[in-house]
């Protein structure tokens, strides 16, 4: 059974005011992302210039980026010169179909699954379950919101809004019924290891992400800290990584710059504890890895991304670091996004990559604009003006209500008199004319806060009157 | 000087422009205030609607640059990014490459208000309270400006207190707070209830921005938690000697 997104049907508001209502949520939010940015500064405290490394990334991806299909048809080559498969998936439906058909060809039934956002993107889980699989996912917290039918509420840590007293409840209900189990976090992993071993070694397909691929080598470069990963990509006889087509650095000086700061912006490590590099199948004198190797290349809109003014969120290497840092994000999780991303990276790709749903452009709301993001984020990604550039081109498709509002608000405000006329008159509640567009909006704002009044002289007034 | 005073100050909290002139005058500026200014345009540009936005800023830029001054101060840190660093970007947006030139100029020979008045003369004396400064969000990412508010309250006998959620956005962000108020209400009571934190307490929350602290303020006495807040300009006003 698939968890669903809740971005259709649903409102940016209606979901961010039900999470801000879940004080159990709030609790789990504010513990777990002071935990990682705290661990995030403290590892960048660590480095001789953070800022210069930062930039250097910057730069760095910027490069790639500017030369992505020559970086692609190289790592495809060598991938291939190593006896891995190679698909260029255009859509999540090719992806999904793609994968599909591999686990058919080999008659696969059980399926292990490595922690991956871009498959949760296509939605494969779901796909694989038609295909008569039975899907598990083994990153300890990807596992336990499978249980739970959810879908992953951070992008590093996906069941972040549980405690572990709700993880205890899902473990026990879902996992083995009629297991008790206390609520140890040591005792609750031993006992997803004990379940999920028999799985990795049942399972017939392994399927990972890719955080980084490595275009001079052919190599796919995963981090983790479970070892789920390794077991997924080295146990079972066939292998598929799928990999978001902006997840490529050119070379391993690149890559080495890149590691550097993965791990420090997310989990505030220096390294993860597990850092797979995966080039080619198991090879005659090898003892362990799969007889096959897949990668996919998943597009799935990011074509349509490079070379606009939006192409700079295709650096982002999702450490999940702006997550941490914005304040948004800590009242209302994950989930409230609607959709596979969250956070300030989350409200720049769900407009971009899920446009088909009108309810995606609402993302580039979910914002104050506070630029915290762009301080904590090891690419130096500026994530406030690509959301003004969304919010500028969501604007270019308002409504005419919303563009005649607007019309009028500037031409009242661009001429002093009118400008002062029009705010006592909001104010007061009584809209002299049309210029008064934000009246209805100031109600809304009143009803959860005490609503400021206009000074009875403006500051104008009492200069021209010669009083200062 | 030019005072760019901006819209929330003019209309809402006037005492803080009075406090402003003081302050300029007595850091011995002769402070000018040409009558064409309204608004910076910022409601327009974050909800994406440059072009109108370009129309109001451009009254401002006008009247700012008629005016002739050495320097423009503006007592809002969000206001002065928004001249700072935006306008050159909105006007070109909307193909006004002379109006982004002169923005430019005036850009560079604009100040927030703290910035300006670290650079003056000032006499203040000891006020003897103890603070909770809040570090507004475009002033601190934007623009870069952090000490010189904390070294004026220093400077005006004022104890701050440690807040670690001093730099945390107050959820105010503008439109923001009209299109998701149910958040914008939750960062705030989050921010408010941090205070509590301080020991001994703050008596008082201070900020650059009129328009963060106009939405703590409102928050805060609705939930029947009245908090003093005050701008900078009106606290240092006070330490005048």
């Amino acid at each position: 059974m698939s968890a669903e997104f809740t971005l259709v049907g649903t409102s940016l508001r209606e979901r961010t005011t039900e999470a801000t209502r879940d004080e159990r949520l709030q609790a789990s939010l504010a513990r777990a992302i002071r935990h990682f940015a705290r661990g995030r500064e403290a590892a960048f405290a660590t480095l001789d210039d953070g800022d210069a490394l930062r930039r250097a990334a910057r730069r760095m991806r910027h490069e790639i980026l500017a030369d992505l299909p020559n970086v692609l048809e190289r790592f495809a080559d060598r991938f291939r010169a190593n006896g891995g498969h190679v698909h260029w998936a255009v859509d999540a439906t090719d992806a999904n179909a793609y994968i599909a058909e591999v686990a058919r060809r080999i008659g696969a039934r059980t399926v292990v699954k490595g922690k991956s956002m871009a498959t949760e993107e296509t939605g494969l889980n779901r796909a694989l379950e038609e295909a008569g699989c039975t899907v598990v996912e083994t990153d300890l917290g990807e596992w336990i919101i499978q249980l739970a039918q959810q879908t992953p509420s951070h992008i590093i840590a996906p069941a972040v809004h549980l405690d572990r007293y709700q993880v205890r409840d899902i473990l026990e209900t879902q996992a083995e019924p009629g297991r008790k189990l206390d609520t140890e976090p040591e005792r609750l992993a031993a006992f997803a290891r004990e379940q999920l071993r028999s799985r990795f070694l049942a399972a017939d397909l392994g399927v990972s992400g890719c955080n980084v691929a490595v275009a001079e080598t052919g190599s796919i470069v995963l981090v983790e800290n479970e070892g789920n990963g390794r077991l997924c990509t080295t146990v079972p006889r066939v292998h598929i990584a799928v990999m978001g087509m902006e997840r490529i650095v050119a070379t391993w000086d690149q890559l080495d710059l890149l590691i550097n700061l993965l791990a420090r912006a997310g989990t505030g490590q220096h390294l993860s504890t597990y850092t797979n590099i995966i080039t080619g199948a198991r090879r005659v004198d090898e003892a362990d890895g799969p007889d096959e190797v897949h990668v996919v290349i998943l597009d799935n809109g990011r074509s349509d991304v490079l070379g606009t003014e939006l192409h700079e969120i295709l650096n982002c290497i999702r450490c999940g670091a702006c997550l941490n840092v914005c304040p948004v994000y800590r009242q209302v999780g994950g989930h409230a996004y609607g959709w596979v991303y969250s956070g300030p990276v989350g409200a720049v790709l769900t407009p971009l990559l899920a446009r088909r749903e009108a309810e995606a452009a609402e993302l580039a709301n979910a914002s104050t604009l506070c630029g915290a993001c762009m301080d904590a984020c090891p690419v130096s990604i500026p994530i406030q003006d690509l959301l003004l550039s969304l919010r500028r081109r969501k604007a270019a498709d308002a409504g005419a209500a919303e563009r005649a509002g607007w019309r009028a608000w500037a031409a009242a405000w661009s001429r002093p008199l009118t400008y002062r006329a029009s705010i006592k008159a909001a104010a007061l509640g009584r809209p002299l004319s049309r210029h008064a567009a934000m009246a209805p909006g100031l109600r809304g704002w009143a009803q959860g806060r005490t609503p400021p009044t206009p000074a009875e002289r403006s500051f104008m007034q009492r200069w021209k009157a010669g009083e200062l | 000087m030019s005072l760019f005073v901006t819209c929330v100050v003019d209309l809402f909290e006037p005492d803080v422009g009075v406090a402003s002139v003081r302050l300029l005058r007595a850091g011995g500026c002769q402070v000018s205030c040409p009558t064409g200014q309204t608004c910076c345009g910022q409601p327009a540009w974050n909800s994406g609607f440059h072009e109108d936005a370009a129309t109001v800023a451009r009254t401002s830029l006008d009247a700012l640059d008629a005016d002739g001054g050495d320097a423009v101060v503006v007592p809002a840190g969000s206001c002065s990014t928004m001249i700072k660093v935006f306008w050159p970007e909105l006007f070109e947006l909307v193909g006004d490459h002379d109006a982004a030139d002169r923005a430019r100029r005036l850009g560079e020979r604009t100040y927030e208000l703290s910035s300006f008045l670290a650079t003056r003369p000032l006499s203040l004396r000891p006020l003897g309270r103890r603070v909770a400064y809040h570090h507004s969000c475009h002033m601190l990412r934007e623009l870069h400006v952090r000490d010189e508010p904390e070294r004026l309250l220093a400077a005006a006998g004022c104890d701050q207190v440690p807040w670690g959620a001093g730099d945390r956005c107050c959820g105010f962000g503008g439109m923001f707070s009209f299109k998701l108020p149910e958040v914008a209400e939750a960062m705030a009571d989050d921010k408010l209830s941090s205070l509590a934190e301080a020991e001994p307490p703050a008596d008082l929350v201070v900020g650059s921005d009129g328009s963060c602290l106009l939405h703590l303020r409102a928050r805060a006495e609705h939930e029947g938690h009245p908090v003093e807040t005050r701008h900078l300009a009106e606290v240092l006003a006070e330490a005048l000697a």
